[in-house]
């Protein structure tokens, strides 16, 4: 069960990555983008993390995903224009692709039984349940309080900044 | 029918994928909107490494890092978005090279 | 996984799933009649007794109409939206409670679909990402009625989850939980032996203003009126659903009473204490039978002074009617079979509570108009969620204060 759920929905999180990185529309890139971070949030349940799953849907999901789709909208973005890439460009991504191959490739082998010194434990749903609200809560209010709090008084300021931003657009 | 469970490394391997997707589409693509919505998707391939890591270890630490990035990524979009507005309103595109009266 | 709660769950599916879409049917006919009756008319009658057999006609038409497909939408996401909008609808019932753990022929089972450690969260996840649906119906249809539309609801939707948000925070820290069911069982028993603990009548703080902020903002969630703009007529022919036709646009309409029977079985879960009566359990038993006996009384004495030719005949069916299922209750509060107690005086409180609000709902429908949208705006970020944040400090300070009430 485990293997299939994971498989299908590693799938849809995959193609949905390529779609959103081959489509020309912004509308069908959001969508994509949608369901990345909705099969994700199903992966994150498998792991265990029940309330970083809800939080997932919730901010990205719900707060900013639909930002993106308004801006969208609202700016009536059409598709993007094919500019001229010269030959030098589409070579020189060559070694950024040779060195991600080079990484999947170190992960595969690990993945191999006894590949690495740390033994990694399998994956099975419901075999750790550690992200609860309250033991995420407790942690949060306790040993990451103060990282917490910058992190409330950065939000404030992108307020601030958004708004700044957006009300110069009006005049 | 009983599968084997399946091994932690797939998940990494994943998030592996996702990251250089994202950042493919970060360099690849034109427009501002796709090219930050490859950023939220790096985002999201790195807090799948952190649960993950989260679970080998039986620690939620890496929960709370998720969340956190989370966190960031909204005030980021918050404020993004209003640039991006902010440029379509001043150059009336939303192309990357067409933003380019700072080149000689 | 064994197969007893496998068939015990398929049961249950099945179960709230008809009752659900049954609901749903008939709901609009409620609708239609509640709001004759405001506007002193008769509402629909020519399909059976009292127009009952309407919603079965409506599906009818809905299903053979023609299924129209404009040339200039954006096909897929055309079809996709209507889609969305449904099944994102559909879903939050399975982690609705109904009722608390019974025991039928031995197997024991809570009356929910499932009990999620993080119910709360998962209604507020489902309904912050069912605004993709209105969005791209009126993204995809390439119309600027639509676009408008679409444009409104996903503003309008943003904003008011905010102090919906918080409203559902402040019982959240009085129950200490986030499964829809701690918090419901939280709410059990009565102050003095008489006033239920329900968390609009919580003693050291009752949460009245928290339960009408969150009913505000479930109007607007659901694109009630007042706050109907996204398809508000005269302004935008019909709004994001302008371009949909036949069962598509069914789907839509099927939605929007979906999200408020959601929305206000949560209102009732959060604020109104669940399926927990409002009088200690002897009385409160024979509640549901007398209030069945006296829609029978009512129908026999309507049956005797006929208003229509039909009614002599049809009134008294319904008296039958009603008194048969005053017996089963009168069966049910006499507590001789324990299982049936248990189930349908939970349903019939969860059932009342639940149909009193949805009444609100379609009140206000006949009774205010609709705001313009700047006064939505305003409403939503400089009354409603100042008010919210005052009532969340508010319930904090008090749950520090006597922590042992909370």
């Amino acid at each position: 069960m485990d293997t299939i759920l994971f498989i299908v929905f590693a799938t849809v999180a995959v193609v949905c990555a390529f779609n959103l990185v081959f489509q020309t529309h912004p509308i069908s890139s959001a969508l994509s983008l949608i369901g990345v971070m909705g099969s994700l949030a199903v992966l994150y349940l498998l792991l265990g993390a029940e309330f970083i799953a809800m939080a997932q849907v919730i901010v990205y999901g719900g707060a900013v995903m639909v930002l993106f789709i308004f801006v969208i909208m609202l700016l009536n973005a059409g598709t993007e224009k094919a500019s001229s890439k010269s030959w030098f460009a589409q070579i020189a991504g060559l070694p950024l692709l040779l060195a991600f191959v080079a990484v999947l490739a170190f992960l595969i082998r690990s993945a191999l039984p006894g590949a690495l010194a740390v033994p990694t434990r399998a994956v099975e749903f419901g075999s750790w349940v550690g992200g609860s609200a309250e033991e995420i809560g407790k942690l949060l209010f306790t040993q990451y309080l103060l990282p917490f709090e910058v992190i409330s008084i950065l939000i404030l300021i992108a307020i601030l900044g958004a708004v700044v931003l957006a009300q110069k657009e009006i005049d | 029918m009983h599968l084997p469970p399946v091994p932690l490394s797939w998940y990494l391997i994943l998030s592996a994928i996702l990251f250089a997707l994202g950042a493919a589409g970060f360099v690849y693509r034109k427009s501002v909107i796709t090219v930050f919505m490859s950023i939220e998707l790096m985002l999201n391939a790195v807090n799948l490494s952190f649960v993950t890591f989260s679970y080998q270890l039986r620690q939620i630490d890496g929960h709370i890092y998720s969340f956190f990035v989370m966190v960031v990524a909204a005030a980021e979009a918050a404020v993004g978005l209003a640039i991006i507005l902010t440029i379509f309103k001043n150059r009336g595109t939303l192309q990357i090279d067409e933003v380019d009266s700072m080149k000689l | 996984m064994n197969i007893n709660f496998i068939v015990v769950s398929l049961i249950k599916i099945l179960l709230v799933f008809g009752i659900f879409m049954t609901t749903l049917a008939y709901l609009q006919w409620v609708e239609r009649k509640v709001l004759a009756h405001i506007q002193l008319r008769t509402g629909p009658l020519r399909v059976g007794p009292h127009g009952l057999m309407q919603p079965l006609a409506d599906v009818f038409k809905l299903l053979t109409k023609e299924d129209l497909l404009p040339p200039y939408v954006n096909r897929f996401f055309y079809l996709l939206a209507p889609f969305i909008a449904v099944c994102l609808a559909l879903i939050t019932i399975s982690v609705i409670p109904f009722g608390p753990e019974v025991q039928i022929f031995g197997v024991r089972t809570y009356m929910q679909i499932s009990d999620l450690n993080v119910g709360i969260l998962f209604f507020l996840a489902l309904s912050a990402v069912s605004v993709y649906g209105v969005a791209l119906a009126g993204w995809s249809s390439n119309n600027k009625y639509s676009l408008l539309g679409g444009l409104r609801s996903s503003a309008q939707m943003i904003s008011y989850e905010l102090p919906l948000t918080l409203a559902i925070v402040a019982p959240l820290l009085l129950a200490n939980h986030l499964s829809f069911r701690a918090i419901s069982d939280a709410q059990a028993g009565y102050y003095l032996g008489f006033i239920p603990r329900w968390n609009v009548f919580q003693f050291p703080f009752p949460q009245v203003l928290g339960f009408l902020i969150f009913l505000i903002s479930a109007f607007a969630e659901t694109n009630r009126i007042p706050f109907d703009l996204p398809e508000a007529e005269n302004e935008l022919v019909a709004g994001f659903h302008t371009e949909y036709s036949s069962m598509k646009f069914a789907s839509f309409f099927m939605a929007e009473y979906a999200n408020i029977v959601n929305i206000t079985c949560v209102a009732t879960l959060l604020f109104l204490g669940g399926w927990h009566p409002l009088f200690p359990a002897p009385f409160s038993n024979w509640i549901a039978p007398l209030v069945l006996l006296f829609a029978a009384a009512m129908c026999f004495f309507q049956g005797t002074q006929p208003a229509r030719k039909g009614d002599r005949i049809t009134f008294p069916i319904f008296g039958v009617a009603f008194l048969v299922l005053t017996l089963i209750f009168a069966v049910a509060a006499s507590g001789i079979i324990p299982a049936l107690t248990a189930i349908l005086l939970a349903v019939f409180w969860f059932a009342a509570k639940v149909g009193l609000l949805i009444f609100i709902f379609i009140w206000v429908r006949g009774t205010l108009p609709r705001f313009r949208y700047d006064q939505l705006m305003h409403f939503a970020w400089t009354f409603l969620f100042p008010l919210a944040l005052i009532n969340l400090l508010l319930t904090a300070l008090f749950v520090a204060l006597f922590p042992g009430k909370a």
